[in-house]
């Protein structure tokens, strides 16, 4: 059950503003774009992570 | 004027995904005379399936033009369709296998099949049946928007009758090949589609930033042509405006999976796992869009000038492609509106059959019967929403924004229903009931703006009016639960 509180880090990441900035931008890319873009990638590697902690059947 | 090599291109991909349209259905062959087979691909798509199926489904040619047209006309509001969809994937990661694993067990085919066994009621599946079918008939007229404006950029203009004629035709055969083949055509068209729509973005991201002098230069543009607007917009959220921001993106996300062609994607999966394993694939989709929204951006930066922002995006292919890849960007965004059309109108069709046609009309249908009637009813479904679509297209604008708000209230009886049959099948109809009103009320209210400002004493606080009402819902919900209980009201009168 814990593990599926993992989950719940790209809620807090993308709903809580941190990110209301244009700097520092990253290849001409203001923050704002790139954190979103970066969580995008995030939310996929930690939705892995339960997946493969969870075990492939369902609950 | 007429882009012959464009037109070429375009009308040769469009004609090669008709005939696999055709084919599919001796792909994975089935009865198709059973609702099953025709309506859910026989429940045997494997993990690559559902991810183009489901990616097709839930990203949309109107979504591909309608987001990046906000980017340019309004600036960093349009870019929440980022945030939406990487949260979508975490809460159907969660909901989605157990969703699927009940409706396996119980042979459901839709949505409100699902409520009438988890709560006894006809008035409750009614309800989610009507909310589904609402919100989906806009949504279907939109995909036959997003493919007249590629049609229009093209340069073909008819006058009279004719002006409608090639998208009255490509409804004609996406008509026909859905009723021959089922679910099976849009999953296979899906191939091709995604395809296409992954070259197009590739290439777009690399060669339009090298053509405008690179990223920098592009934000830097856009933002002083959003601040010279009339009501200057900004590349970035201001702090006030965030509100609106994170409930649109988390409203946005709580409602997708509910929408009945979401549905229809998740049980045609082979088993549960499928579903899990897409949750982690999928967002693979999210960042096309992310790099589709900044299409926006780059239309400003390239000076497009456009009042419908619909166009800002084939303008900018136009103007920056040689014109054989405008052809194959345009035909990518067409097919692209045939997959979620083809498997909208099934779960319409589906949901008509199963929760209106079965529970009033005419009770234990046998299969064949059953089919039958949905692949009527698909047909009957997409002549609606061609009627919606050749009238003033901005009431399917406004309704499939309305759509979003309404799918949303149905919420609490599914997804809580999933676990817990704690809340009361009564309290739950009612709570949806206040929550479509409220809901509706304040879209309206702001001329069919989503974001309402909602004043709490002295202070306003903006938000998507979708969460508002759902909110609105919920409490009731659990209060209304708690008193019919007390009462002794009765769970399952409705029966």
């Amino acid at each position: 059950m814990s593990r599926y509180l993992a989950l719940s880090l790209p809620f807090i990441a993308l709903l809580v503003p941190f990110y209301l900035r244009l700097e520092p931008s990253l290849y001409g890319i203001p923050f704002f774009y790139w954190y979103q873009f970066v969580w995008l990638a995030l939310s996929a590697a930690i939705t892995w992570f339960v997946y493969r902690a969870t075990g492939a059947s369902p609950r | 004027m007429i882009d012959a090599t464009a037109t070429t291109v375009f009308v040769a991909l469009f004609a090669a995904v008709t005939v696999l349209g055709f084919y599919a259905a001796r792909w994975r062959s089935g009865d198709l005379r059973i609702l099953g087979e025709w309506g859910l691909g026989g429940r045997r798509f494997g993990t690559l399936v559902v991810w183009f199926l489901l990616g097709g489904d839930l990203y949309t040619a109107y979504t591909f033009i309608a987001v990046p047209g906000l980017m340019y006309g309004a600036g960093a509001i349009g870019f929440f369709a980022v945030p939406y969809t990487i949260l979508i994937y975490p809460l159907a990661f969660i909901f989605m296998p157990k969703l699927w694993t009940m409706c396996r067990a119980a042979g459901h085919v839709t949505i409100a099949d699902f409520v009438h066994d988890r709560y006894g009621s006809r008035a409750l599946e009614l309800a989610t049946a009507l909310t589904g079918l609402l919100a989906t008939m806009p949504y279907i007229a939109l995909q036959l928007v997003g493919i007249q404006v590629v049609i229009a950029s093209l340069g073909i203009a008819g006058s009279g009758l004719l002006a409608h004629a090639p998208i009255v035709l490509a409804f004609v055969i996406l008509a026909a090949y859905t009723y021959t083949s089922g679910l099976r055509a849009p999953a296979m068209i899906a191939f091709v589609k995604d395809g296409l729509i992954y070259l197009t973005v590739a290439v777009a991201v690399v060669v339009i930033p090298l053509k405008l002098g690179g990223f920098g230069h592009i934000f830097a543009a856009a933002q002083a042509v959003l601040a010279a607007r009339p009501k200057p917009a900004s590349i970035v959220i201001a702090p006030a405006a965030f509100s609106a921001y994170a409930t649109l993106a988390l409203g946005s996300a709580l409602a997708l999976f509910l929408y009945p062609h979401s549905v229809t994607g998740v049980l045609s999966a082979r088993n549960a796992d499928v579903i899990r394993r897409n949750a982690v694939y999928l967002p693979a989709y999210s960042l096309l869009l992310g790099a589709i929204a900044l299409l926006g951006y780059m239309a400003l930066a390239a000076g497009i000038a456009t009042k419908n922002t619909s166009f800002a995006v084939p303008l900018l292919f136009k103007a920056m492609f040689p014109s054989w890849f405008v052809g194959v960007a345009f035909a990518a965004i067409a097919i692209g509106a045939l997959v979620p059309a083809a498997i909208m109108s099934i779960a319409a069709a589906n949901l008509i059959t199963r929760n209106i046609y079965r529970r009033y009309l005419r009770p234990h249908p046998t299969d064949a019967e059953e089919s039958t009637v949905a692949k009527l009813m698909s047909l009957l479904v997409k002549f609606g929403a061609l009627a919606f679509a050749l009238g003033d297209t901005q009431y399917a604008i406004n309704l499939q924004l309305l759509g979003g708000v309404w799918v949303l209230q149905t919420f609490p009886a599914i997804v809580f229903g999933l676990y817990t049959q704690w809340f009361h099948p009564r309290a739950l109809l009612a709570a949806w009931f206040v929550g479509m009103s409220a809901g509706t009320a304040m879209a309206v209210s702001q001329h069919f703006s989503p974001v309402f400002p909602l004043r709490v004493g002295s202070v306003t606080i903006a938000a998507y009016a979708g969460m508002y009402a759902f909110i609105l819902n919920l409490a009731i919900a659990a209060l209304l639960t708690l008193i019919f209980d007390a009462t002794r009201v009765p769970r399952t009168a409705t029966a």
